[in-house]
């Protein structure tokens, strides 16, 4: 196959924006977190958490959706603790979110264990399926890569457009960009800096945890205990990339993803026989650490971003 | 809700937020142990004879401490100059590979001057992999939580491509695996006859060695002061970003070690699943320890004592292993509570 | 009937609030009436309080005893958010505003219900400007905070009051950071509110403001209330007795010969960065034996040209010479190294590390030469050097391992006074040397600072206060954009002529720099 080739195929492109949904999901959700001043280093865990707290959902009996659901107060629970702990508590936001990471991981593995005692092999469950938009998914290549995936992906955009209208046209997205800016700013014209902090914190945490969820329901049918893989890792690089903004952030994700796929089909080419697999498997890893060299110079981070507000301390 | 700083804290108050803290992470897996249709009591019982009620277990519980007690220094060192290492687990597997790598056979030397080469090698190669995040971080300014856990699945996919390549053991059938340490390589046993290797010692050593370093040496007070305050110790003429690189090779060399002695002590040989995650769980040893390098070693052997008893307690009262780690995330987390209301009273207002 | 009614009923009424922190009494029992449309001034000097009893009027802290009721409605305690609503505005000492977010962004903060569906961006702006020219408060509502200066920054501030119609506005020490030309420009603005029927609490330790603004000033001493007077039945005098409670000695420092320089920059200029002004062809010399005061309005230099004698920066242009050699590689090792004894601006974050004790805190500085053979450290000599510390510079501390973070201010300032003046520094950085400090401790600096220079030290005295610079220094320099002014002798400029050349006047334009 000839690299052109692979670049013009719809199936290309398709997979691209599919492999970018969960990253859209979670990063939108460290986004938010960060725009309010905290760093959530639990999203890897939430993240497997949201996976399998989704699929095992569904295989009880919940319809598709209410997996979602499942999937997002299991992440924003996991995102309360972190709140209380890193806001209202102001602890280490590093000890914190691996802790969580930690903890989440830990926790979702005993549970499907102790779910599931007997089984070698995960059970599969019926994940949503691909939704054509009619006239839409006929436009040549684009048609195909933007506009026949699953609810979930559709989603994901939908979201991105709505969470950049917040944050830069209502009140509540001025106050969570604030307070992470100065929430001192914030506290002296009434607003309550933790409230918002630790709302932006379990909100945030809950799409972490859709993030990972996209993987059991939407990309595969089935949990697997290395599932997530560092997704979560690689979505803290993707805000930094996107300069914190949700726009930037989603184009970084639709890059990165699209430097996925294309690694997995060279993989199949003449070049991917002489290389040895594990050189494509890091390709994410490598990527993720140079686009947070190559923004590192850009002075756009939230200013009170890892630092916490203890009121009376100035 | 506010934190007002406490003067002078009684000793109650010192001592039983920790405790507390330890007291509900057991808890919590009471609880869950229990949902899982275990009886509590039973459980602990079971975890703790697994640990510590049989000769046997007792040397398996301080093998489990040794690479804990490495990896926990590394990332207490780390912790204390505010050097967030969380990729202990890639530096790890370098030692791994630099002793393997040379402990094959490609070096000829007798076992006095083999052991001590092939450990010095380990952590120089551990510390040069942490300092390339530590240089990016004082360089540029990059976050070094992200791009030292972006570095552990690198080095691991580079290990498993070293495995199925060019380290792969001939003799091994196939499988990814490294051959054997030569025998000269070997970290001798402590006592003949008793499975605990010369690499528990080496840890101990290790741990009072970071001990001194941090007490009565300027580089452990200038690691200090970076730590708590690196504007201020910046002003004060220390040389922050020397400091940081520094305690960069220190840490990721510690780490290091922990690869050198599973290998060499333990294993002899390198497979993909050296360690079950010694370089994250070194994050909890070294919370639990404060951050102090004796107290690493105490902790280091709780951890070990859970792991190693939760093992041979989920074989026989078919709880999942995992509630060990569980209890070790909770224990962390509420361990830095505990902390933190050890010196600060929280109000309300 | 109605008209006595809102002369005599308060708008504002503080009853009897008590405060205690930890063991030290903030407020003990204080109470205060504000009657629409009056000025009243609480003078007190650093920490009698004041802060602290308008943290508590504006619901930052909840006091232990006692309330505050606004137009006869009593105010949850710890509650911001009803202070705003219940009409009271507050501009802090230290400004809280969000540096990368718009003028109207931070004004707007707050305003709206916060699920809301819009900012109204349009109207907001409108209003804001519709305020900023009857206040004679002149801001562009579109521009980004980082952008303005500290004078602008305070119209914003006085402007998220105003936006929010507040009826009573708090003032905590708004003239510390403005040139006199500004503060007049500021009072304009307080009289045309009052003319409003708006009130106003004044908080300053600057009798001649207070006498020039207020109708009434109340007097705070260690937290209680110890005077009130109508203004124009009292005097400057009176008051400083008050406020100090009985005579306090303030050293006195008489005009002096000049030795030779021991500290020179010839055009010195320094790189551009996100944070601070830059130096621009700086010339100046420290002479033995002389006290060089800097004035300017905070954020034109100052903090630079700090940095740079700290050895934090080195020069870009120009030459930098200390004691006739000219410096090369250029660090703070190599700036003690030289002996010159910096006092940083913000003895918490810069002179001292909180969670060290005394004894470590001592040693900062001289840890790897005085205190340490081949690396390691000698602790008993350390722990020596900071009881001596202790004893000589009178720091009460329970003892030398004391966290630093539980001393006071003042005692935290003695520890990085005796820390650098110990070995009788040639050359004396004083960056801030007595912010936030009480008059005992201000006075105690001040003095060391004079026998500094009686025993032959070059200081550089860097202050934001123009009385303190007036009298301590034998030549004074004001500092704009980066630039120094030429050097006036003690006595022969005034605030105002100072006050001019801090608003820019008087610097030449230059041409482009020579690049």
């Amino acid at each position: 196959m000839d690299i052109l080739e692979i670049l013009l195929s719809a199936s290309f492109w398709a997979a691209a924006i599919r492999i970018a949904s969960p990253l859209i999901f979670a990063t939108m959700g460290e986004l938010i977190c960060e725009r309010a001043g905290v760093l959530n280093l639990g999203i890897e865990g939430i993240m497997v958490a949201g996976a399998f707290a989704g699929w095992i959902a569904v295989w009880a009996g919940l319809p598709l959706w209410g997996g979602v659901a499942i999937a997002m107060i299991a992440g924003m629970g996991f995102g309360a603790l972190h709140g209380v702990l890193s806001v209202l508590f102001g602890l280490s936001q590093h000890v914190v979110g691996v802790g969580i990471t930690l903890l989440a991981t830990s926790l979702t593995f005993y549970t499907y264990r102790v779910a599931l005692p007997e089984v070698s092999t995960p059970p599969k469950i019926e994940a949503f399926k691909v939704l054509e938009i009619p006239l839409l998914s006929d436009i040549p290549i684009i048609g195909q890569a933007l506009f026949a995936q699953t609810p979930l992906t559709y989603l994901a955009f939908g979201l991105t457009a709505a969470l950049a209208w917040i944050l830069y046209r209502t009140p509540l997205g001025l106050a969570v960009r604030a307070v992470g800016e100065s929430p001192a700013s914030v506290a002296a014209q009434g607003l309550s800096v933790a409230a918002i902090r630790m709302g932006a914190v379990i909100f945030g945490s809950g799409l972490m945890a859709v993030g990972g969820a996209f993987l059991t329901m939407s990309a595969f049918d089935s949990f697997f205990f290395d599932m997530v893989n560092g997704r979560g890792w690689i979505c803290i690089a993707l805000v930094v990339f996107g300069a914190w903004r949700p726009g930037k952030a989603l184009l970084g994700a639709i890059l990165f993803a699209a430097f996925d796929a294309f690694q997995i089909r060279l993989q199949q080419t003449g070049i991917g026989v002489h290389v040895p697999y594990q050189i494509f498997l890091m390709m994410p890893y490598i990527l993720s650490i140079l686009a947070l060299v190559l923004m590192s110079r850009r002075a756009e981070v939230p200013a009170a971003l890892m630092v916490p507000f203890n009121k009376g301390e100035r | 809700m506010r934190l007002e700083p406490i003067a002078n804290p009684t000793l109650t108050r010192r001592v039983l937020p920790p405790a507390l803290a330890i007291a509900t992470s057991f808890a919590v897996a009471a609880f869950l142990a229990m949902i899982a249709g275990g009886n509590p009591f039973q459980v602990f019982g079971l975890i703790i004879s697994g640990a510590v009620g049989s000769k046997f277990a007792v040397l398996e519980t301080l093998n489990r401490a040794t690479p804990l007690i490495f990896t926990g220094l590394a990332i207490s060192v780390a912790f204390r100059a505010k050097l967030w290492n969380i990729g202990a687990e890639a530096q790890l597997y370098m030692g791994a590979v630099v002793t393997v790598v040379l402990g094959t056979g490609a070096l000829g030397l007798p076992g006095w001057a083999m052991v001590p080469l092939l450990a010095v090698l380990a952590v120089i190669a551990g510390g040069i992999l942490l300092l390339i995040p530590a240089l990016l971080k004082t360089r540029l300014g990059v976050d070094e939580v992200v791009t030292t856990l972006l570095f552990n699945f690198i080095f691991l996919l580079f290990v498993s491509y070293l495995l199925e390549g060019p380290l792969k053991d001939p003799m091994g059938m196939g499988w990814p695996k490294s051959a054997r340490l030569v025998s000269e390589a070997r970290l001798p046993r402590i006592v003949d006859g008793l499975r605990l290797h010369w690499g528990f010692g080496l840890a101990l050593i290790a741990a009072v060695g970071i001990w001194v370093v941090d007490k009565f040496t300027t580089l452990g007070f200038e690691m200090r002061a970076v730590g708590q305050n690196a504007h201020a110790a910046r002003f004060a003429g220390i040389p922050v970003n020397p400091v940081i690189l520094k305690t960069a090779l220190l840490s990721g060399g510690l780490a290091a070690l922990a690869g050198f002695s599973e290998v060499a002590g333990l294993k002899g040989s390198l497979t993909l699943d050296l360690s079950p995650g010694y370089g994250y769980t070194g994050i909890v040893v070294a919370m639990l320890a404060l951050l102090h390098p004796l107290g690493v070693v105490a902790a280091a052997l709780f951890v070990a004592a859970i792991f190693v008893g939760a093992d041979s307690m989920s074989r026989a009262a078919g709880v999942p292993t995992y509630l060990a780690d569980i209890m070790l995330a909770s224990a962390l987390l509420l361990t830095v509570l505990a902390i933190l209301i050890t010196k600060f009273r929280v109000r309300r207002d | 009937m109605i008209e006595n009614s809102t002369a005599q009923h308060p708008v504002l009424r503080l009853s009897n609030i008590t405060k205690r922190f930890g063991k030290v009494m903030a407020n003990e029992a204080v109470s205060l009436d504000l009657v629409c449309g009056e000025v009243v001034a609480l003078l007190g000097e650093n920490g009698a309080g004041k802060t602290t009893l308008m943290n508590i009027l504006f619901g930052q802290y909840a006091a232990d005893e006692g309330f505050v009721e606004v137009f006869g409605t009593q105010l949850p305690p710890g509650s911001p958010r009803a202070a705003l609503d219940a009409g009271v505005g507050m501009v802090h000492q230290h400004f809280t505003l969000a540096e990368n977010l718009s003028v109207w962004e931070n004004i707007v903060l707050g305003t709206l219900p916060l699920f809301g569906r819009s900012l109204a961006a349009r109207a907001a702006k409108a209003k804001i400007r519709a305020l900023s020219e009857s206040f004679k408060l002149a801001v562009d509502p579109n521009a980004t905070v980082s952008t303005l200066t500290v004078g602008e920054r305070q119209r914003v501030e006085i402007l998220k009051a105003l936006y929010r119609d507040a009826k009573i506005l708090i003032l905590d020490e708004p003239t510390a950071v403005l040139t006199p030309q500004e503060a007049d420009g500021l009072f304009a603005t307080l009289r045309e509110a009052v003319g409003r029927g708006l009130s106003v609490v004044f908080i300053s330790h600057k009798l001649h403001e207070v006498m020039a603004i207020a109708d009434r000033v109340v007097v705070l001493r260690h937290g209680k209330l110890v005077a009130e007077r109508a203004t124009a039945d009292t005097s400057r005098e009176e008051l400083a007795t008050v406020m100090v409670g009985g005579a306090t000695k303030a050293p006195e420092f008489e005009a002096r010969s000049a030795g030779p320089a021991l500290l020179t920059l010839d055009r010195v200029s320094t790189q551009a960065t996100a944070s601070e002004t830059p130096l621009d062809r700086v010339t100046l010399n420290l002479h033995a034996g002389q006290i060089t005061g800097l004035a300017g309005v905070s954020g034109n230099g100052q903090a630079t040209l700090s940095d740079l004698i700290s050895g934090l920066i080195a020069p870009s242009q120009g030459l930098m010479t200390i004691a006739e050699g000219e410096i090369s590689a250029w660090s703070p090792r190599a700036a003690l190294a030289k002996g010159i004894a910096r006092i940083p601006e913000d003895r918490h974050k810069t002179g001292t590390i909180a969670d060290f004790d005394l004894t470590e805190n001592a040693m900062l500085e001289t840890y790897n030469s005085t205190f340490a053979k081949r690396g390691w450290i000698n602790w008993r000599a350390a722990r020596k050097h900071a009881d001596h510390l202790i004893e000589t510079y009178d720091i009460r501390c329970p003892g030398a391992d004391t966290r630093i973070r539980l001393l006071s201010g003042g005692n935290m300032q003695k520890l990085v006074l005796g820390r650098v003046l110990e070995n009788n520094p040639l050359i004396i950085l004083a960056n801030q040397p007595v912010r936030g400090l009480d008059i005992g401790a201000v006075n105690y600096v001040h003095a060391r600072l004079g026998e500094a220079r009686t025993n032959g030290a070059a200081i550089l005295l860097i202050s934001e206060d123009l009385d303190e610079i007036m009298k301590l220094s034998d030549v004074v320099h004001v500092m704009s954009e980066g630039r120094l002014s030429p050097a006036f002798a003690r006595g022969s400029i005034d605030a105002a002529g100072l006050g001019a050349w801090m608003a820019g006047d008087g610097f030449e334009e230059r041409a482009d720099h020579a690049s």
